[in-house]
């Protein structure tokens, strides 16, 4: 049973993504991104992190795809691109592509010693909220400040870059 | 076959892969935005993997970084398409070639 759950969230991760790039409009990309960020939030989830897989849900497929979906209907763009990748470019990402793909297959080759747990027989760390708490607070206090302050730069730079444009704007014919 | 740690890494390079593609092929800068985001959620399935089979929360505190670090990067990243828009009323890589010559 896990084994199945584990490969249909599996399918539903890889096929949202690859959906997203093969996609024409950028409304149905941001849609099927929504699933494939909720496949990733039923890994996380199988694998014990719930509190992540809450923060997933929530930042990922709440907060982000929404900020995608205003700025996608805001700039009002054309539906379909108009021009294809070039065929330099595209042998260039398949090869890519199949040299990381050849790259992971081959820790089946050579990561046996990987294999002594299954997911099955894995005892709970305890990722809960509480002990998110606990290591925010004594391990990791100056990377949550930094990333604190990180967001309040971050803010301040989206506000910059706004009215900056808007100025130049007005200056300008 | 049971689920390992192998499994888990195995959907993670996909989907890291899945991004890096979609990064080279598509045109649209929204898009690119998505793929970095499928990229970065690769790295995040791997993470959580390692510290849940490591028996650590290191693993699933960096993930919680990087997620707030990705916030902040969308946020930015799209305030700047939309000034970038404003200006050259394009969001096509192929058309901003404003450095070019």
């Amino acid at each position: 049973m896990v084994d199945f759950l584990f490969y249909l969230f599996a399918l539903i991760t890889t096929l949202g993504a690859g959906a997203v790039v093969l996609s024409r409009n950028p409304v149905n990309a941001a849609m099927l991104l929504i699933v494939s960020f909720m496949g990733t939030a039923s890994l996380f989830v199988m694998l014990g992190a719930y509190f992540l897989a809450a923060v997933q849900v929530a930042v990922y497929a709440g907060a982000v795809i929404v900020l995608f979906l205003f700025i996608i209907m805001l700039l009002n763009v054309d539906v379909a691109e108009r021009s294809r990748p070039s065929y330099v470019t595209l042998a260039a990402g398949l090869i890519a592509g199949i040299l990381m793909i050849l790259g992971t297959l081959e820790l089946f080759e050579r990561g046996e010693n990987f294999t002594l747990i299954t997911l099955q027989e894995l005892d709970s760390i305890g990722a809960s909220t509480q002990s998110f708490g606990v290591e925010l607070f004594t391990t990791y206090m100056l990377p949550f400040q930094m990333a604190g302050i990180l967001l309040l730069i971050a803010m301040l730079g989206v506000i910059f870059i706004s009215k900056r444009g808007k100025e130049a704007g007005k200056k300008g014919p | 076959m049971t689920i390992g740690l192998n499994e888990f890494l195995v959907v993670s390079g996909l989907l890291f892969t899945i991004g890096f593609f979609g990064l080279l092929i598509r045109r649209n800068t929204l898009v690119l935005f998505m793929c970095l985001e499928i990229m970065l959620n690769g790295v995040n399935v791997a993470l959580v993997a390692f510290s849940q089979f490591n028996g650590t929360m290191d693993g699933n505190l960096m993930v919680f970084f990087i997620i707030t670090v990705a916030a902040a990067e969308v946020a930015v990243g799209l305030a700047i398409i939309v000034a970038l828009f404003r200006k050259r009323k394009t969001v096509y890589v192929q058309e901003l070639n404003v450095l070019k010559n």
